[in-house]
């Protein structure tokens, strides 16, 4: 017994060592965050000594935080929309409809999966710049209304489901979409919560496609603003800080509220992003 | 109609013999559900994904600068010049030598976070949340705040300071900067793997460890020779999956060092991004973009084959 609490206490002590190292940055920027600039440089209290909230605000002013937080949520909301409608869809009629080519076409998604978007970014990005897309919302959103991911991760799950409950509700005269909406859509809320948390991660946290496309900070998302930001007031750390505090929250609120969410998925698929 | 709902109806089990199992002709109105179903979809996806790939295969055998109407075939002279390139062979070795990095410390810092997160423990979840945190933090946050951290004025460097000891320039020196941006990733996917590795640890038979320490074997002993040996189909997803992000890396590099000191730290995503996007060489840009898929196809290969035989070995 004795032991067996030394043993806790010594996986305590190691787990909590672990933890400094994730939790340390993220203390040093909000209170950073929180620092007068002339504070930031002589940081060798964790705490600052005066609290300086006013930072937020002048972050706030000095670029249009307002707007990337906008162009943010727009791009998450429609990207999370698009992928509970259009992979779900999909993913039915892999998990439940007979038609031609159905193992080969699911094959080749597979193998899309492995592709780096390094590969399609180039093409993608003249693509869209010959749509006349380039600074429109239609860019950040369209080409990634769908995702391979998704496709996999509901089909899995409907696949679990149990066959017979479909088979019931079509001697009832229900059809192939009904017994899908009716059916399949309501039990699968866990599912889709799941992918709805891993989609909007992926939407806000994103970077390298809205960099692309995106000219004018009018169209920024927050992250592409985030990293101008970092440029222009590169030596104002305080300020920095606070946009930084501002374009992590959102996603920590939606880890924090969601977490078993996220956690199953990741156990379900071993996928992740 | 009806007689083809009355066959679906009938309970998989219970159909006669002379029914096949699976008829060879499709339900016509099935299919239309399953066109139209798949259709959005695919669409998004022919047009934005499948499409371009075919794109850049014929992208990278020209010469072409992003803007031009035509496409000047060359054809394998951009992978002949990559061949020549030191840019390149340099951020070829940053990228293996990063991609391995990864690997080892991800391997190493999940399995030991899995191993003390899997027995019963107060504040468990507490534990798992936090180590989760990175994951879910945006690169671009992550990366800004580890490079003010590191910064020379920074809060590590005052604080070895206060130890005695001069903290280095860890953005002027290429090892130190990409030990740095090893680190960076590595502490980005701690949650992830850790998770990865419990999933794996709590499927496995608690009977062999449990006459393991009949035996008298003791805690090391049990870890070394049982675990880590049922562990390895799992091991081997996490170095998979390291070696795939590292190939693909990007966002943390471009905030972190931005390719420096000297392109000590420029993998091959940030290689691509500057040829492509600062200097407008598309064709030489997507000839780089295709290395990373042929590494990204070998690593798979190997995973498959071995993940192939590591299953037949655990049964």
């Amino acid at each position: 017994m004795r032991a067996h609490r030394l043993a806790n206490l010594a996986r305590h002590a190691i787990l909590l060592l672990g933890s400094a190292t994730v939790v340390i940055p993220f203390l040093w920027m909000f209170t950073t965050s929180l620092r007068s600039r002339a504070e930031t440089y002589t940081n060798t209290t964790v705490v600052p000594t005066s609290w300086h909230w006013e930072n937020y605000a002048r972050a706030w002013e000095s670029a249009p935080f307002g707007q990337y937080y906008l162009n943010s949520t727009l791009m998450a909301v429609g990207i999370v929309l698009g992928h509970l409608v259009l992979d779900a869809l999909a993913a039915y009629a892999f998990a439940r409809l007979r038609f031609p080519l159905r193992t080969a076409l699911f094959v080749l998604l597979l193998a899309v999966l492995l592709v780096p978007n390094f590969v399609t970014i180039i093409p993608a990005y003249s693509l869209v710049a010959g749509f006349g897309w380039i600074d429109t919302y239609a860019a950040l959103i369209v080409p990634r209304l769908a995702d391979v991911f998704g496709i996999i991760l509901l089909r899995q799950y409907f696949a679990s489901i149990p066959q017979e409950l479909e088979d019931a509700a079509r001697i009832d005269g229900c059809s192939r979409a009904g017994t899908f909406f009716r059916i399949m859509v309501p039990l699968s809320m866990p599912a889709f919560a799941t992918l709805a948390i891993f989609s909007f991660l992926f939407a806000w946290n994103d970077f390298l496609w809205p960099l692309l496309v995106t000219n004018s900070d009018e169209m920024r998302t927050i992250q592409v603003g985030l990293s101008s930001f970092q440029g222009r007031y590169g030596t104002s750390w305080n300020y920095l800080m606070a946009g930084t505090m501002m374009a992590t929250v959102p996603s920590m609120a939606v880890f924090m509220l969601f977490q078993r969410a996220l956690v199953r998925g990741i156990a379900m698929t071993g996928l992740k992003d | 109609m009806t007689s083809l709902l009355t066959a679906r109806a009938a309970p998989s089990g219970r159909r006669g013999p002379s029914q096949p199992r699976r008829s060879r002709r499709y339900d016509r109105a099935e299919v239309l559900t399953a066109l139209a179903f798949l259709l959005p979809a695919l669409v998004v996806l022919g047009v934005f994904v499948v499409y371009p790939i075919a794109s850049a295969a014929h992208i990278s055998l020209t010469s072409w600068n992003g803007f031009d109407p035509v496409k000047e075939l060359v054809g394998l002279d951009n992978y002949a010049q990559l061949a020549q390139d030191p840019a390149f062979w340099n951020s070829l070795l940053v990228t293996v030598i990063y991609g391995i990095g990864v690997c080892v410390l991800s391997v190493v810092s999940g399995l030991a976070i899995a191993l003390l997160l899997d027995a019963p423990l107060r504040g468990r979840g507490f534990y798992r949340g936090v180590y989760f945190l990175p994951t879910v933090t945006s690169s671009v946050a992550a990366a800004i705040v580890w490079r003010y951290l590191f910064d020379p004025a920074g809060y590590v460097n005052t604080w070895l300071e206060q130890l005695g000891v001069s903290g280095p320039d860890w953005f002027g020196d290429r090892w130190l900067a990409l030990g740095l941006l090893t680190s960076l990733t590595v502490w980005k996917s701690l949650g992830f793997n850790a998770i990865l590795y419990l999933t794996a640890l709590q499927a496995l038979p608690t009977g062999v460890f449990e006459a393991a320490q009949l035996d008298g074997a003791g805690m090391w002993q049990r870890i070394r020779r049982i675990t880590v040996p049922l562990l390895r189909p799992m091991t081997f997803f996490v170095v998979v999956q390291g070696l795939i992000t590292s190939f693909q890396a990007f966002d943390l590099v471009y905030v972190l060092t931005g390719g420096g000191p000297r392109g000590g730290t420029e993998v091959l995503g940030m290689f691509m991004y500057r040829e492509a996007f600062r200097l407008g060489n598309f064709g030489y840009g997507t000839a780089i973009a295709f290395v990373t898929l042929f590494l990204v196809l070998g690593v798979t290969l190997v995973q498959w084959r071995a993940s192939g035989s590591g299953r037949s070995t655990l049964r």
